[in-house]
């Protein structure tokens, strides 16, 4: 059935049957929220129709109508879902229609979570439009959590993880700053189950992640990423060369060395046995004003990640205070 | 550093709830009940709750109650586990606890849990981290936290634990310093904080705050006034809140304050809402700004009033 949106609803001859039910703001309405008028004409047929449970093409027509003019309203898409289900819609037009409505409302927690229903319904052979949908909306936004989430549920539920990986290397040859993607990444290597786990991926992923630190020292993210590696074994950690060279290299080069001062910290309370040339590295760093040096090379270490990052002081002052005296 | 004003954001509340004729005011008309939470927790924090006329306050919130006995984001809609703790905080706000239905309530939230110990927003099935919290403080405002799956409900929060320290919304989702706070806050109420990796989540969080003293929630993301809630809530149930420079996020919050017309905004020089009026202020009471009540971090409600509650359940033994 086609309906036409040019005219006022009132003015439709579909709707000549039912009379509007205006929003009842209870008993002693604190506020007395005023609509636009259209909008308001609008949901008054809406909550008619929802108050007769009228699950008809009209009604379809109409959430649709009203989702248009306010996404966010949860009741209309739970109307919406009810009708979808009594009249045996073809699912497939429904995502179409998402996919109209969604790039304008990116963060609309209803958007996705109807998104899901529809997948969910749809089983695996929705899995590649859902991952090409998430791809195009991180495209534009590419710490979209919702996007994210998405992609991980419907990778999880419906498959897919075929080019889980490369898809990461994609976003972080893009932003290696990408928080999100390196997220994601961790989520492939410790899920996919096309990998082999964290245990059998950490040696190509380390010398990944190494490569990424070097050309960005200051990237938080790639930082955590390689402790994530060896999350749960510390011991290979504080073994591990790639781990304490790739911090040397750092040190040495005397720029953006704030992580790799706290990636050797955390080395070295955990007994990685420091060198002269971790020694010499770190003492590189020192400035004139560093009178107070010590012996110990954590202390040191403290001492410097205090000057240099004065921001988070009592943090470093709280490292410090916890090292064997 | 200016001044908290105070008068003013009273009174851009105050307006926010009389508006009639911008858009906002329709597009919100479904998240009322959160409105009315953020306003009016405001409002009590600044200790003006009592220009406010309860009892039509809680006439309308028993208004938005489904037969489910979950409670709606306004008349006529839909329940949902968001506005139903949102409706039971402001009863806690008012005191008014007393009209509840107190089974008919708890039934509609131990509805919502899953076989795995996750909760699910309403009848659709959305699970998330966050509804973990809402469901389990929720429950603890009403003294019936033992009708759920504590045990079940806290494995599943766990499992949103990252390698970062972090929470997610789900397993593997990303850390996210609203996730973190549902998370910790799901943990701190069920007695559970030691599945937190305090020192790692510590300096996670703390390295959220950027050169201008703001926190952002993510990596690599701008600092927002709403962070100063999550963020510094979240620090203090792991007890590391001075891990970051209290001085420089005073000055952020407000600096992002409408001197003139009253309410804050996400950063400085942007527009205000209700929302961020709400987590500035709430964060400047984390904060232990003057004269401002003090809030509980894990209950998102004044001192005064979770006190109120616990007094209450000794009463009631």
């Amino acid at each position: 059935m086609d309906f036409d949106d040019s005219l006022p609803i009132s003015e439709r001859p579909e709707w000549y049957d039912v009379t509007p039910l205006p929003q009842d703001d209870g008993p002693n309405p604190i506020v007395a929220i005023a609509y636009k008028e259209d909008f308001s004409q609008l949901m008054s047929y809406f909550r008619a129709v929802y108050r007769a449970d009228e699950r008809s093409p009209r009604s379809l027509h109409l959430t649709a109508e009203a989702i248009a003019m306010n996404p966010g309203n949860y009741t209309v898409w739970h109307f919406r879902r009810l009708i979808l289900e009594a009249l045996n819609v073809d699912l497939h037009d429904e995502l179409n229609f998402l996919d109209n409505i969604a790039e304008s409302n990116t963060k609309n927690y209803q958007i996705w979570h109807h998104r899901r229903w529809v997948a969910q319904k749809l089983g695996t052979n929705a899995a590649n439009k859902e991952l090409e949908f998430t791809r195009k909306i991180i495209s534009l936004d590419s710490k979209n959590y919702h996007a994210w989430s998405h992609r991980q549920w419907v990778l999880q539920a419906l498959g897919g993880w075929e080019g889980e990986l490369d898809y990461c290397h994609e976003l972080l040859k893009e932003d290696v700053f990408n928080n999100s993607a390196w997220n994601q990444r961790y989520f492939v290597i410790t899920r996919s189950p096309l990998l082999g786990g964290l245990q059998a991926m950490r040696e190509s992923e380390v010398n990944y992640t190494v490569e990424a630190i070097l050309a960005h020292p200051e990237n938080e993210s790639s930082w955590r990423y390689l402790r994530g590696l060896y999350a749960g074994d510390t011991q290979s950690w504080i073994i591990a060369s790639q781990v304490s060279s790739v911090c040397l290299k750092v040190l040495k080069s005397k720029i953006n060395f704030l992580f790799a001062l706290s990636t050797l910290l955390d080395l070295l309370s955990h007994g990685f046995p420091s060198t002269q040339e971790f020694r010499d590295a770190v003492d590189a760093l020192r400035v004139p004003d560093d009178n107070q040096t010590d012996s110990n090379l954590a202390k040191t270490v403290c001492l410097i990640l205090e000057r240099v990052d004065p921001i988070r002081v009592n943090y470093w002052l709280w490292q410090k205070s916890k090292l064997p005296q | 550093m200016g001044e908290l004003a105070t008068e003013k954001h009273v009174q851009y509340i105050l307006s926010v709830e009389k508006r009639k004729d911008d858009f906002q005011s329709v597009v919100m008309e479904h998240l009322r009940m959160n409105g009315a939470y953020w306003g009016l927790t405001a409002l009590d924090i600044l200790g003006k709750l009592n220009i406010v006329d309860a009892d039509e306050v809680v006439s309308w919130v028993m208004s938005c109650q489904h037969e489910s006995g979950g409670f709606a984001g306004n008349v006529g809609h839909d329940p949902h586990i968001l506005y139903t703790l949102s409706a039971v905080q402001v009863l806690a706000l008012f005191d008014k606890l007393d009209v509840l239905d107190v089974d008919k309530v708890t039934n509609y939230v131990v509805g919502l849990q899953n076989e795995d110990g996750s909760f699910s927003g309403d009848i659709w099935g959305e699970v998330d981290s966050r509804f973990s919290y809402i469901a389990i403080l929720c429950l603890s405002l009403l003294h019936q936290l033992d009708k759920i799956n504590v045990e079940k409900a806290v494995n599943f929060v766990v499992s949103c634990k990252n390698m970062d320290g972090g929470f997610g919304c789900t397993p593997g989702g990303e850390s996210h310093s609203g996730q973190i706070f549902c998370c910790v806050g799901a943990l701190a109420l069920t007695g559970s904080l030691h599945h937190v990796d305090k020192d790692l989540l510590g300096w996670w969080l703390c390295e959220r705050q950027v050169k201008s003293g703001g926190l952002n929630g993510r990596p690599e993301k701008l600092p927002d006034v709403c962070y100063s809630w999550w963020v510094l809530s979240s620090l203090i149930m792991i007890d590391r809140v001075h891990w970051i420079n209290k001085e420089k996020l005073i000055k952020f919050i407000l600096d992002c304050q409408d001197t003139e017309n009253g309410g804050i905004s996400d950063r400085p020089d942007d527009a205000v809402d209700v929302y961020h009026t709400y987590f500035g202020i709430a964060g400047l009471s984390l904060l232990e700004y003057p004269s401002l009540k003090a809030i509980d971090p894990a209950y998102a409600l004044p001192v005064d009033v979770v006190n109120r509650i616990r007094l209450g359940k000794r009463h009631a033994i």
